[in-house]
């Protein structure tokens, strides 16, 4: 029997796949086969659903309920309630946080509501391996017209219009980029796609490869026409192994039946398409030195002009666009400029796809409208922290390109033009989420060891600069700042910004700038008072435990140290002399009782004596 | 194998319609039947399975069939609930196969309750 009552549509994304999603598939199949349901169920492995929070996750059609957190062991009963007697089952349905009552249907809940999927338009609903299901959604029909009935000058026109900017970081018009390189004669040019994505944080690129390959594959197949180019390179990083899989095993079916290779769709135009594994070098997401890395050369940038659209890849005319990008020029072929103009501001038309992570509750992907405001996001989508007790500090975009926004700020709409006003960029769409116990300099700090090791060193201020930023931010965290060194901090930065090469460089001191915007006093609170108030700088801390304290132990079994003491119901102390300042106290407290205090003098110098105590 | 046109492309789609109705929604009727304890004892299985014949039988591509819980009146299961979109639900009782094949003709093809058949006619969403 072909058609079935009910699909069971499990998410197949590595985040779902690494909380179980196969055994989870297995057993489903095995309980449905038991029922005898097996020509009435069918159970179909997707891509990302967005929701990596609560997996593995199943989204269960025509009823729209959404399963989270399903294990093995709770398959039978589900099987037996829900697809055998027709009864949701509610103990794996979502639970809004402030209500508690449980929420079935997928629509209905905030994390889903507030997204539109133009990007993520297929994600959940069909299985990434099909090249049918993907078709069923108006798959390859937008390469169809662009082949057949439009000329290049009508595709890049229509992208100009549309107002689609390029979704790795930098937003650079899209449709002007095709047209610089359409424009430039050549024997012949490259169609290339950007999967190298490195920020710390961010997925968006990997989950679109993966919940949808073909998505990319017919944007290359469209940009391909307009810029006249017949050779494709999909760069991905080797440490994306399902996306890379998912891609190579579309690019094959369609050689295999004539979307990829010569005379497609009977137009006369041929696209081949390879991809080129990346060794995972952050420098190789800027053009150039992707480029460069695609032709067997270390991966470092070169100066522009010549732009790559006159001389890319190989020396010849060449368009790199990123994922994102590529994975909206379909349904703007489509559906045409206005449509996808309907969504979004003036100058940042369309949706973005955002990666939230951090100390957010509904970690996940999501892709909402251009000029959303960020506290939607957070808030609403997001469900905010993941401790309601602790107070939301600052969000930071775009990576160790980007900055910090605090709270202050959080009703700026994402566009373009909004972000990069805060100090922050809208980069790939990373979105790491703080809460007040997070140290701004030590977070600076994280970033800023990114970029020191990831400089390819080619320009000196890069290579040295960030180094030695790095080295006064250790000095800072550690409590050797001294007056003058925040100033160091920002000429050092403002020098890097202006004279090194590339973007990795040029924006490499913006989370410690940003972070000395919103935090200035907290630097000062560092090199000053030798107080980290989040109490995460171990040598510029102490923990005390307050009268709040209701003995309940907690505390003492956490201590790796065996430095609280204290009866049970009575108040527990901190031996000082013994503390480690390693926090295990202060996140395990229930009652808030554990205070964090400036650095006891004594162990400025105690160090190295503690850690003879420790040998013996 | 061969290779692809443009004519395909409404071809694979089509082929998928049923499928994708489901997922998507957008379908003309659901057929609801309800599978409580007491509605399986009597035997909704069967219906079901009928049911699932008919629409794979059918050239319908927008008719969806799904599963519910106990309706609430034990006593005249099998039961199901039959939704044309922009029509008031109705609940149909005492089913066996034939009678569904009839429902399935008169009310979800043509559009007409089948009266004899029906229990109520009214709101009472299925979830």
């Amino acid at each position: 029997m072909e058609k079935h009552r009910s699909n069971l549509m499990i998410c197949a994304g590595t985040g779902c796949i690494a909380t179980g999603t196969h055994q989870v598939r297995d057993a489903l199949e095995a309980e449905i086969k038991k029922h005898k349901l097996t020509d009435e169920v069918k159970v179909v492995l997707t891509g990302c659903n967005g929701f990596c929070a609560e997996g593995p996750v199943m989204m269960v059609f025509p009823e729209d309920i959404f399963y989270q957190k399903i294990t093995v062991e709770e398959v039978p009963k589900l099987v037996e309630e829900h697809f055998l007697k027709g009864r949701p089952y509610e103990k794996l349905m979502f639970k809004e946080p402030l209500k508690k009552s449980v929420i079935p249907i997928m629509h209905d809940i905030p994390f889903f509501k507030y997204q539109v999927l133009r990007v993520l338009r297929n994600k959940g609903l069909i299985d990434p391996e099909s090249l049918d299901e993907y078709i069923a959604r108006d798959g390859y029909q937008a390469a169809a017209k662009a082949l057949t009935e439009m000329t290049p000058e009508q595709i890049i026109k229509t992208v100009k219009d549309a107002g689609l900017r390029g979704r790795g970081g930098a937003g650079f018009p899209s449709g002007l980029k095709w047209e610089f390189a359409s424009k430039t004669e050549a024997d012949k040019k490259f169609m290339l796609c950007n999967g190298d994505e490195g920020d710390p944080g961010a997925f968006m690129d990997r989950a679109v490869m993966e919940a949808d390959p073909h998505s990319v594959i017919e944007g290359m197949i469209i940009g391909a026409k307009a810029i006249g180019s017949n050779h494709g390179v999909i760069y991905v990083r080797a440490e994306y192994p399902l996306a890379v899989e998912r891609l190579q095993m579309a690019i094959d079916k369609c050689m295999e039946i004539g979307l990829l290779g010569k005379n497609i769709f009977d137009s006369g135009f041929d696209f081949e398409l390879e991809i080129y594994l990346g060794a995972g070098a952050f420098v190789c997401g800027e053009e150039t030195a992707l480029m460069r890395s695609i032709e067997g050369k270390r991966g470092m940038p070169r100066p522009r002009p010549p732009f790559p659209a006159h001389k890319g890849l190989w020396d010849k005319p060449s368009v790199l666009n990123n994922v994102e990008t590529l994975a909206q020029v379909a349904p703007i072929i489509l559906n045409g400029s206005e449509w996808y103009r309907s969504v979004g501001t003036e100058q940042s038309a369309g949706t973005k796809v955002f990666a939230l992570t951090g100390d957010i509750k509904n970690v996940g992907l999501v892709e909402v409208p251009m000029g959303t405001p960020l506290k939607t996001i957070i808030y609403d989508i997001g469900g905010g922290m993941t401790n309601k007790k602790k107070k939301f500090k600052a969000v930071q975009m775009g990576g160790p390109s980007g900055g910090c926004i605090p709270e202050a700020m959080l009703d700026v709409p994402v566009t373009y033009e909004d972000i990069i006003k805060t100090g922050a960029i809208m980069g790939s769409g990373g979105m790491v989420v703080m809460d007040e116990d997070t140290c701004m300099v030590s977070t600076s700090k994280f970033f800023l060891e990114f970029t020191a090791e990831e400089s390819c060193g080619k320009c000196t201020p890069c290579r040295v600069g960030t180094q030695v930023m790095l080295d006064l931010l250790t000095d800072i965290t550690e409590g050797r700042g001294k007056e003058g060194d925040i100033e160091t901090l920002e000429d050092l930065s403002h020098d890097i910004i202006a004279t090194s090469l590339c973007g990795l460089g040029q924006t490499a001191p913006n989370p410690v700038l940003s972070t000395i915007r919103y935090f200035r006093q907290e630097y000062e609170s560092h090199i000053n008072n030798h107080y980290c108030q989040s109490g995460i700088c171990g040598d510029l801390c102490s923990f005390e435990i307050t009268d709040a304290c209701k003995g309940c132990q907690a505390c003492v079994r956490a201590c790796p140290k065996d430095a609280i003491v204290g009866e049970k119901k009575q108040l527990h102390r901190i031996m000082q002399d013994l503390c480690i300042q390693c926090r295990s106290c202060y996140n395990a407290c229930k009652f808030q009782a554990v205070d964090i205090k400036p650095a006891l003098k004594k162990d400025k110098q105690a160090p190295a004596v503690k850690d003879e105590e420790v040998t013996q | 194998m061969a290779k692809l046109t443009i004519a395909d492309l409404k071809k694979i789609k089509d082929k998928q319609k049923a499928t994708f109705t489901l997922r998507e929604g957008g379908y003309k009727a659901k057929v609801t039947v309800h599978m409580g304890t007491c509605g399986i004892a009597a035997g909704a299985r069967e219906i079901m399975t009928t049911l699932m014949d008919i629409i794979s039988e059918s050239e319908e591509k927008v008719v969806i069939a799904t599963t519910s819980g106990c309706a609430g009146l034990c006593a005249r299961e099998p039961m199901a609930t039959v939704e044309v979109m922009g029509s008031a639900p109705v609940k149909y009782g005492d089913l066996t196969p034939d009678k569904m094949k009839d429902i399935y003709k008169e009310h979800v093809q043509e559009g007409n309750p089948v009266e004899k058949y029906a229990i109520v006619i009214g709101n009472e969403s299925t979830y």
